[in-house]
């Protein structure tokens, strides 16, 4: 094969996965609407997300607000505006970083056990079997992770946000001195119903996206350890980067 | 009946099946036997439509499941049994939820009529006792059992058996073959059983077909297979590492 034929192969391959990525979502999405409905599954799936994110997510947050509220104090101080740290930490962590970094954080903790726990059922043929009894894996495996993802990135993302805001009080308030009455009622005045919507219709979509990646690296992931390992990074790896890349496309229809 | 004609299939470049021919009738136990990598469980999984040959037929009942779609493969994998070569039980079920989820999922039973049949099924291949266990806490011995029970438990018409006896003691062997034979005596299904274990196997099957490079080289009865003067047939009964097949272990 010449050069240029092994680029075309693999562009062509490249494209097909991705068109079989896509027809794996749509699947996926579909039968979440076709009853019989999971629900034992989908709670103990919202309880995988919940209980294996939950610590690093309140430390996440934690140190991201205690950040927030020394730096935004800083830099505010210039302005002497030191008055609004309140709204500037919780704009900054209800719209941006609250989704964004826990997003992370679930991808690296929960994500990726996802991605490993599907792979092994992959090459163990778990996943075979389902098929041989005439029944159909995305219903039984996927459908539940992505529900329990929609559901659960909110809430997580909204846990970030409380832990942050409170640890950014902590700082500016306790440590920094600044006035109590002031960081909480400047929040009040400034962070309004539509910043709320922008975080949460962000956790939902990054739900969406790391569930989907996670789900696919796991079932399509290759035979031997090895494979699995392999999917695990790239599904971590993938997840991170579309929830970069779509946190901004979304913050850009909503400024 | 289950025919195969002329299965042609690729793998990662490589030509695993090359035109297979097999017929196996109805209320049939028919071995397989052939070396490691010779594409026995592909061709197993050839029979419920988790490859799609390049080229062929699988004839199930006059029908071409080859051409099926989906849906209809959907409705003939119905009618089978398959234990997995590794047996592949859900790891996050206990052996009993194991056994009762095809009946759950598949059939409107009630919760008592799938404790009976389970219970059944356990007894029948004596895991009475350990349905609360997990995978990951049976012997390998008790593993295959349990996905034998798993399998039979939908009362299939079509059993596929990929290595059920593979890495186990001589006494477990013997129980797991008495005990395939005792359940297609009860159960009248059409059998296919891969597997390495020679001469054990052929003391319970009908016919046994022999796949080297691709191909069935040799079909018959145990009989006739253990008195074969087909070279390759008679090298691999009785393992010797001259002859036309080349041993190639280092
Ligand atoms: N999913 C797959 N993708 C690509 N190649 C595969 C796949 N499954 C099997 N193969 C290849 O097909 C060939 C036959 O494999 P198969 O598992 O059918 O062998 P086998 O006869 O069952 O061997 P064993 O007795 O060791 O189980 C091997 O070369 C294997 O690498
Ligand atoms: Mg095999």
């Amino acid at each position: 094969m010449n050069p240029l034929e092994k680029l075309g192969a693999k562009a062509v391959g490249l494209l097909r996965s991705m068109g079989d990525m896509f027809i794996f979502l749509i699947t996926a999405l579909f039968y979440i609407f076709v009853p019989p409905f999971k629900f034992r599954v989908l709670l103990k799936q919202i309880r995988f997300f919940g209980n294996k994110s939950l610590v690093v997510i309140v430390l996440t947050g934690a140190f991201t607000g205690m950040v927030l509220g020394l730096q935004v104090f800083y830099t505010l101080r210039k302005f002497g505006s030191e008055a609004l740290l309140g709204p500037a930490v919780a704009l900054s962590l209800v719209r941006e970083l609250g989704p964004v970094l826990s997003a992370l954080m679930v991808t690296g903790r929960a994500g990726s056990a996802l991605t490993a726990e599907i792979g092994i059922m992959k090459i163990t043929e778990q996943i075979d079997a389902i098929l041989a009894m005439a029944l159909n894996p995305i219903r039984y495996l996927i459908v539940p992770n992505i529900v329990a993802a929609i559901v659960v990135f909110p809430l997580l993302g909204a846990v970030f946000n409380l832990v942050g805001i409170y640890s950014g009080y902590i700082v500016g308030v306790k440590i920094l001195g600044l006035s109590k009455g002031t960081y909480f009622s400047q929040i009040e005045n400034f962070l309004g119903m539509e910043d709320i919507k922008i975080g949460f219709i962000k956790s939902v979509f990054f739900g969406l996206i790391v569930s989907w990646v996670c789900c696919w690296k796991g079932y399509t992931a290759e035979y031997g350890a090895e494979g699995v390992s392999k999917a695990t990074t790239q599904a971590v790896v993938l997840s991170s980067v579309l929830i970069l890349v779509s946190d901004y496309i979304i913050g850009t229809f909503y400024l | 009946m289950i025919e195969i004609i002329e299965l042609k299939k690729r793998l990662n470049g490589q030509l695993v099946l090359k035109g297979v021919n097999l017929r196996i009738e109805d209320r049939e136990l028919v071995a397989i036997i052939g070396r490691s990598g010779t594409g026995k469980s592909v061709l197993i999984k050839h029979l419920i439509g988790l490859f799609k040959p390049d080229s062929g037929s699988i004839i199930i009942d006059g029908m071409d499941i080859v051409r099926f779609s989906t849906r209809q493969l959907c409705k003939i994998r119905e009618r089978f049994g398959v234990v997995f070569q590794g047996g592949a039980l859900f790891d996050s079920m206990s052996i009993y939820d194991n056994i009762a989820f095809p009946l759950r999922e598949r059939l409107r039973l009630s919760e008592k009529e799938i404790e009976d049949r389970v219970s059944r099924a356990l007894d029948d291949v004596g895991l009475l006792g350990h349905e609360h266990k997990f995978p990951a806490e049976l012997s390998g011995g008790m593993k295959k059992r349990a996905a034998l029970a798993r399998a039979l438990v939908t009362e299939p018409s079509i059993v596929l058996f990929d290595e059920p006896t593979t890495g186990l003691d001589p006494i477990t062997l013997n129980a797991i073959f008495r005990l395939i034979k005792k359940t297609h005596r009860k159960y009248n299904f059409t059998g296919i059983i891969v597997s390495h274990d020679i001469p054990e196997i052929f003391y319970i099957v009908d016919k046994v077909a022999m796949l080297e490079d691709g191909k069935i080289v040799e079909y018959g009865t145990a009989e006739q297979i253990q008195h074969s003067s087909h070279p390759v047939v008679r090298q691999f009964i009785t393992g010797a590492t001259e002859g036309p097949i080349e041993a190639t272990a280092l």
